[in-house]
């Protein structure tokens, strides 16, 4: 056959959401590129309009499921610059931080060992009956234990400081409507010990995968890019609060200590007609050399160090794998993520023990403004929540960039890199290339119903399409069409 | 006959013996007598209206509102029955039809009477029928208060309080059956004499999150709501009462 085909895979399993991804490939069947789509569009901007600023914090969680404690606090973040408050109270802001650092440790742990462990424990080729959760818990009970509990752990600390282990209220324009009760505090202490031992194994696992895997690591989706990152102002890692840093591919600066305030002079975004998700770029590089990528791997590669001790080694060991460079490979996302969850779990203990998290001081109040923005590191990499606010408290502007997003471009690059690795030339599609696929898509950790700001979830499919652009295979992984006569 | 016994006797609810005050509503006796008949347009200090029917209740065979009919003697009456709660149960249902609730966004979250009664009456799921979901524009013109008409029940407490007790005349009905809604007496709230100071603005007189104080939503905590710790009951659907100092004269039950 002449003819260029396009493959699509769905629903891609285990990432946060759905999607749909298509392999383009050219009249020699060889992968010309791969597109990661995104086909449901709720608007989630528009529903916005007219409410009130208060409720904004509280409404945008509802995004996602999996990490409304970011959208929750990069809202509040953003209300508390309209109600005129640069500075909050130190309960205020220490509660926030506490619930963000709970919320990164649980959210890092479920795509570490409830989506991605399969994988990585049973291989990328491993029959797709065995690369599942409930394998996990079969072949490695203990990990299984560990896993649920650290994530236990971490919605316990939502828990406490947003009001609900999901979709808390806690968070207001200008501070936070509890403090942490003694009782609350106790309770959290009390087996903090035995979690960042677990954390501490956590940091090994991933670590020896990526030493053991070198080979699969240097090439699987391995590829240079641009990072970026909030960062604090001495340059250490800070997941709440800081201001932007990108770097190139060999490590140099493009901006530094970029105030949120402004990000819109340093990035742009894109619409391509076949995404609902826009492609942001840094400005001064163009929309072909401005892409990067955030989350995890990028916070790594931009920070000069960790504040935590045991995060600290462990990121220099990081660093150590490039001799210094910046960090390239996709799959080592999930080890910089391992070492986040250990810095977050250092951090919660460091807050736990701090007596301002007992203050009564929980909002302060300033001159209001009309517009907001606010960045702070999600799970999955930098937030961006933009909004301006009428003179009578209603909404009417708001733009959100999420991780996802950020990483558009990245996961695009990621998608192809491997589909031209291990489809190319193929004569016919396998569950495992296709897995391939799903594997270098879910080394972001994805969330696409953030994405596309969608309030519900969407399906997500690989398509083969050939150059004329018709669909000629379609392929789910765990739903044959044929089979279901779907 | 003493002056004292002519003035009181009994009635029977769910089988307990009642004493009555002459001139007492059933609801006022009940309550006297710590017996919880649910409601949601009745509010203590205001003429009652009779209009949400939550609290009807079975007098000697013929459902009425328990608020706004007099107790008299020998009444034998049904509150908490299988049938009554069922009809409550509808009519609440009906509520969430009519409007457009989404608890999970909404600071009355947790001090609503609305969702309060939803969750003592059982209601856990939509029902079959369609949401009518209008998508009515908030009111947040004036700078203290707005107006979320979308989950207005028509309970009409803002328009006895500010009628009856801030003597304002804030709030009235316009429109009829499907379209009645509460409306203002001006183009907007902001042109309106209302503030934060008035009863119909008090935190709790809108038993709902229609009437919003500005930027006081979700400064309680969950966990410290009003109905967080127990259902809706006597003890908290009262705790919103206006005082009878402020109710003037003339709108005071007069003893018959
Ligand atoms: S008014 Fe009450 S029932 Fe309606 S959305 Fe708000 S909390 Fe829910
Ligand atoms: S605004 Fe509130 S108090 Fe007034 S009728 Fe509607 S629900 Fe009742």
């Amino acid at each position: 056959m002449t003819k260029s085909r396009v493959i699509e895979i769905e629903p891609l399993t285990r990432v946060e959401g759905h999607g749909k991804v298509t392999v383009h490939l050219d009249a020699q069947n060889r992968v010309s590129e791969a597109r990661l789509h995104i086909v449901e569009f709720r608007g989630f901007e528009r529903f916005i309009q007219g409410r009130l600023f208060w409720e904004v914090p509280v409404i945008v969680q509802r995004l996602c499921g999996i990490c409304p404690v970011s959208h929750h606090l990069a809202a509040a973040k953003a209300m508390d610059k309209i109600v005129g408050v640069d500075i909050l109270p130190p309960t205020a802001e220490k509660m926030r931080r506490l619930m963000h650092y709970g919320q990164i440790l649980q959210s890092h742990v479920l795509h570490f060992f409830h989506l991605s462990s399969p994988d990585l424990l049973f291989g990328f080729d491993a029959e797709p009956e065995r690369r599942n959760i409930f394998e996990v818990i079969r072949k490695h009970p203990e990990l299984a234990k560990q896993a649920i509990l650290l994530r236990k752990f971490g919605q316990e600390v939502i828990e406490a400081t947003s009001g609900k282990k999901i979709h808390g209220t806690s968070a207001i324009p200008g501070g936070i409507n509890k403090n942490l009760s003694l009782a609350e505090r106790d309770h959290l202490l009390a087996n903090h010990g035995q979690f960042l031992e677990w954390c501490r194994a956590a940091v090994t696992l991933a670590k020896s995968y990526v030493i053991e895997h070198q080979h699969l690591v240097k090439r699987f989706a391995h590829f240079p890019s641009n990072h970026m990152s909030l960062i604090r102002e001495d340059g250490a890692l800070d997941l709440y609060h800081g201001k932007l840093r990108a770097t190139d591919a060999a490590g140099q600066i493009i901006f530094d200590q970029v105030d949120t305030d402004h990000f819109n002079d340093y990035l742009m975004e894109e619409v391509k007609p076949w995404s609902y998700m826009k492609f942001p770029f840094i400005k001064r590089l163009g929309n072909v050399d401005g892409w990067y990528r955030v989350g995890p791997l990028s916070r790594l590669n931009n920070a000069a160090f960790l504040d935590t001790p045991l995060a600290r080694d462990a990121h220099l060991e990081f660093r150590e794998l490039t001799q210094g460079s910046p960090n390239h490979s996709s799959l080592n996302y999930h080890y910089a993520r391992m070492i986040e969850v250990l810095h977050c779990c250092e951090k919660v203990h460091e807050l736990l023990l701090d007596p301002d998290l007992q203050g009564s001081d929980l909002r302060s109040s300033g001159t209001r403004r009309e517009e907001g923005i606010a960045v702070i590191e999600a799970p999955r990499g930098s937030l961006i929540h933009h909004y301006r606010v009428n003179e009578n408290d209603q909404v009417t502007f708001c733009n959100l960039i999420v991780s996802t997003t950020h990483n558009n471009t990245a996961m695009n690059r990621a998608v192809t890199d491997v589909a031209q690795r291990y489809l190319d030339g193929q004569p016919d599609i396998t569950e495992a290339m296709l897995n391939h696929i799903e594997v270098a898509v879910r080394a972001y950790d994805p969330c696409l119903s953030c994405a596309t700001h969608a309030l519900g979830q969407m399906p997500l499919q690989v398509e083969l399409v050939d150059a004329d652009g018709t669909c000629i295979q379609r392929k789910s992984q765990y739903i044959d069409e044929d089979t279901y006569g779907l | 006959m003493s002056e004292t016994l002519a003035s009181t006797f009994t009635i029977q609810v769910d089988g307990q013996t009642v004493t009555v005050q002459a001139g007492q509503s059933i609801m006022e006796a009940c309550d006297a007598a710590g017996i919880y008949i649910p409601r949601l347009c009745d509010c203590e200090g205001l003429v009652p209206q009779g209009s949400c029917r939550v609290c009807c209740v079975d007098i000697n065979g013929r459902i009425q509102a328990a608020c706004t009919q007099p107790a008299a003697p020998g009444q034998v009456i049904g509150n908490e029955t299988p049938t009554l709660n069922a009809h409550r149960r509808t009519l609440v249902e009906m509520l969430f039809h009519e409007g457009n609730h989404l608890c999970p966004i909404c600071e009355a979250s947790g001090r609503c009477e609305l969702q309060a009664m939803a969750y003592r009456l059982g209601i856990t799921q939509a029902s079959p029928y369609p949401y009518l979901q209008p998508v009515r524009p908030v009111d947040a013109s004036h700078p203290d208060i707005a107006l979320d008409n979308n989950r207005c029940i028509l309970c009409g407490r803002c328009i006895r309080a500010s009628r009856d007790i801030d003597q304002k005349h804030v709030f009235d009905y316009v429109g009829r059956g499907i379209h009645k809604r509460i409306g203002v007496s001006a183009a907007r709230l902001a042109e309106t004499d209302a503030s934060l100071e008035d009863e119909a603005i008090a935190r709790g007189t809108c038993p709902v999150g229609c009437i919003l104080r500005k930027r006081e939503g979700f400064d309680t905590p969950v966990g410290q709501r009003l109905f967080d710790r127990r259902p809706i009951d006597l003890d908290n659907a009262v705790q919103h009462h206006i005082p009878t100092q402020a109710v003037p004269a003339h709108i005071e039950s007069d003893p018959p």
